[in-house]
């Protein structure tokens, strides 16, 4: 069912419509079979850019949309009802773009942007290694300055959709301090001396190519470091908070897929003669499924209205990923309940819903990670 | 270039279709879309701006005061300007009706190249293209499956079962294109906000000097006594297969419905 969306302005209606037309004509039908082969819809994304769909939230000026938060978070749950490989994807991309738009130099801005948000380009983001996961100050990949370039050795890890990317946002350690011994670098594809490591067999979002990307010698012109050496961490951390909100949106979607789908089954489904959805046991599970795919979107959303009015958004952030990717997990594991057997089956989508919905609890900060956050904020002022 | 590309606002194809008591496609009271037959006419136009210099695009429908959507849509899409003829009095107008007024509106523009869609989805005559050639004295190319313009020289390849004919106009002439000829585009969100800037024009029956009773219900060459919805399926024949006679019997149910 359509959910009801409250938006700020007409054109946001219209962009919304768009969005539910791509993908009722070019996502849905695709979803199925490409995730049960492991098949990245590279194309899927060149028309997303096309269309304007991969820089919502960048500013006009740069090529993007020009559009606040809370509009570009609901675009993206409506990609992830739809596709949830689909909706991370370029929740990856506007987080790989975010550095080069933000910080980068005059030259950089005029060079890449273009490409990056008003073209069909994909970017992924190069941070965790295999050692390196929440503890981004054990990142061990080195740029040691050669003459006008950066020769750079190491592995990165869980790089999504890294080998069809167009470009890469790495991050690489120039100097041993664990907090501004990181700096950040533009990565074309074709880069010599980057390789990938073979795709990681996952449980769920097979569709998404998730590899390591692998630097032997690779050198990297100097002029493609973005912001000044050792701002790398400062570069990261300022786009985290946003991030988050996009797994947040993202997972309200996948949430809201497996409600449609266990109310659509509910209301088919007969047994002992009637629709399973007359059982009072079964309305009060659909019910609670409602309540929190509903409040999973009500806390993004009031971080996004936090963060477009300029205000800090850091808590709220961490809450909504926390909130949405825990609903997401409890709603798909409802939703396998509901369709009973068939929901166990590949013939359904539920089980799919429910190994797609694991990773958001893991991913762009683990959910105790998220709890660290909340807790931190609360009790800044504890003497330690 | 002046192209002047004429859609329709019809219902929403996969929604309810509903009627109006006389008879009439409800037009208002149902979700409504620009015709997908008509998103070819409008790529193809775009198509051919992009080949060219100086080319201006105008969307012209007639219907309801919901049809602004068929023109918004064209413009997000990207076309320049609309002309949405709008007035009580077309309402039931049949295709020459509605020919007639199109030809008034279109006639104004003074265009070098009118595009349509090879049909609408709800009428599916797919006899107005025609009938608004013949109006405005112009060469028809019906039914294009492929376009080209070079310079004033239009050619169109027409596609049927047994051969493919290509046919060639000087402009000004009227086009009409087949859902083979193009694959039309999504609006870009950049799209969607140009549009909200660009002229539509609104005109009445009084504007284009038509006199109410060349058109609607009472003008129509044909009238609709009855309508009834379909009637839902019944359930088909069932030819068992498990003892081995089955493709047997079903060669002999085929026979006996004259299917082979």
């Amino acid at each position: 069912m359509a959910v009801d969306r409250l938006l700020p302005t007409s054109e946001a209606y219209d962009l919304l419509d768009l969005v539910r037309d791509i993908c009722a004509e070019q996502l849905a039908p695709r979803v199925t079979q490409a995730e049960a082969d492991s098949a990245f819809p590279r194309d899927v994304f060149r028309l997303l850019g096309r269309t304007g769909l991969m820089s919502l939230p960048f500013d006009e000026a740069d090529g993007g949309g020009g559009q606040p938060y809370e509009v570009y978070l609901q675009v993206l749950e409506e990609f992830a009802t739809a596709w949830m490989s689909v909706a991370v994807d370029v929740s990856v991309h506007t987080l790989s773009s975010s550095a080069l738009a933000r910080f980068g130099s005059q030259e950089q801005r005029r060079q890449w942007l273009p490409g990056m948000l008003g073209g069909d380009q994909l970017g992924a983001y190069a941070l965790s290694e295999p050692q390196a996961g929440s503890d981004v100050s054990a990142v061990a990949t080195k740029a040691v300055r050669d003459g006008d370039d950066y020769v750079v050795n190491g592995t990165k890890a869980w790089i999504s959709h890294g080998p069809h990317a167009d470009f890469w946002l790495l991050f690489a350690r120039t100097s041993p301090d664990p907090k501004t011994g990181l700096s950040a670098f533009h990565v074309p594809a074709g880069t010599t001396g980057v390789s990938f490591g073979a795709p990681e067999k996952k449980m769920g979002m097979t569709a998404s190519t998730t590899t390591q990307l692998l630097f032997d010698d690779a050198r990297i012109p100097a002029e493609l470091r973005i912001g000044d050496e050792g701002q790398g961490m400062a570069i990261a951390l300022s786009a985290l908070d946003s991030g988050r909100l996009g797994i947040a949106a993202c997972a309200t979607g996948l949430g809201q897929a497996a409600l449609d789908l266990a109310v659509a089954y509910a209301v088919e489904r007969r047994q002992f003669g009637r629709a399973i959805a007359e059982f009072q046991g079964l309305q009060f599970l659909l019910a609670d499924m409602a309540a929190a795919v509903e409040s999973a979107r009500a806390t993004y959303l009031l971080a996004a209205r936090l963060r477009d009015a300029g205000r800090a958004f850091g808590r709220p952030a961490a809450v909504a990923k926390l909130v949405a990717t825990d609903a997401a997990m409890k709603v798909t594991t409802d939703a396998v309940q509901v369709l009973g057997g068939y929901g166990y089956t590949k013939d359904f989508p539920a089980e799919r819903f429910m190994r797609e919905a694991k990773v958001t609890q893991i991913f762009e900060g683990t959910n105790q990670i998220q709890r660290m956050v909340i807790a931190r904020s609360l009790l800044r002022d504890l003497p330690r | 270039m002046k192209i002047v590309c004429c859609v329709k606002y019809v219902p929403d194809a996969t929604a309810d279709r509903k009627f109006a008591a006389d008879h009439t496609v409800d037009r208002v009271g149902v979700d409504g879309v620009l015709s997908e037959l008509d998103e070819y006419a409008v790529e193809e136009a775009l198509q051919i701006r992009e080949g060219a210099d100086d080319c201006e695009i105008i969307v012209v429908t007639v219907g309801p005061e919901p049809a602004r959507a068929a023109i918004l849509k064209s413009l997000q899409m990207g076309a320049d300007a609309g002309v949405h003829v709008v007035d009580e009095a077309i309402h039931g107008s049949d295709a020459v009706g509605t020919s007639l007024v199109l030809a008034k509106a279109v006639e104004r523009q003074q265009a070098d190249l009118v595009l349509c869609g090879m049909a609408s989805t709800d009428g599916s005559m797919s006899v107005v293209p025609a009938m608004l050639a013949e109006r405005l004295g112009l060469a028809q190319l019906t039914f294009g499956t492929e376009v080209a313009v070079d310079g004033t020289t239009v050619r169109v390849r027409r596609d049927d079962d047994a051969a493919s004919e290509i046919i060639e106009a000087t402009l000004p002439v009227l086009i009409s294109v087949t859902d083979q000829a193009n694959e039309p585009r999504y609006p870009s969100f950049k799209g969607i906000m140009a549009a909200k800037k660009k002229p539509v024009q609104t005109l009445t029956l009084a504007d284009l000097g038509i006199d109410s009773s060349e058109v609607g219900t009472e003008a129509a060459w044909t009238k609709v006594e009855e309508m009834r919805a379909r009637p839902p399926r019944s359930a088909g024949t069932i030819v068992a297969a498990d003892d081995g006679a089955g493709a047997e019997r079903l060669v002999e149910f085929l026979a006996s419905q004259k299917f082979i």
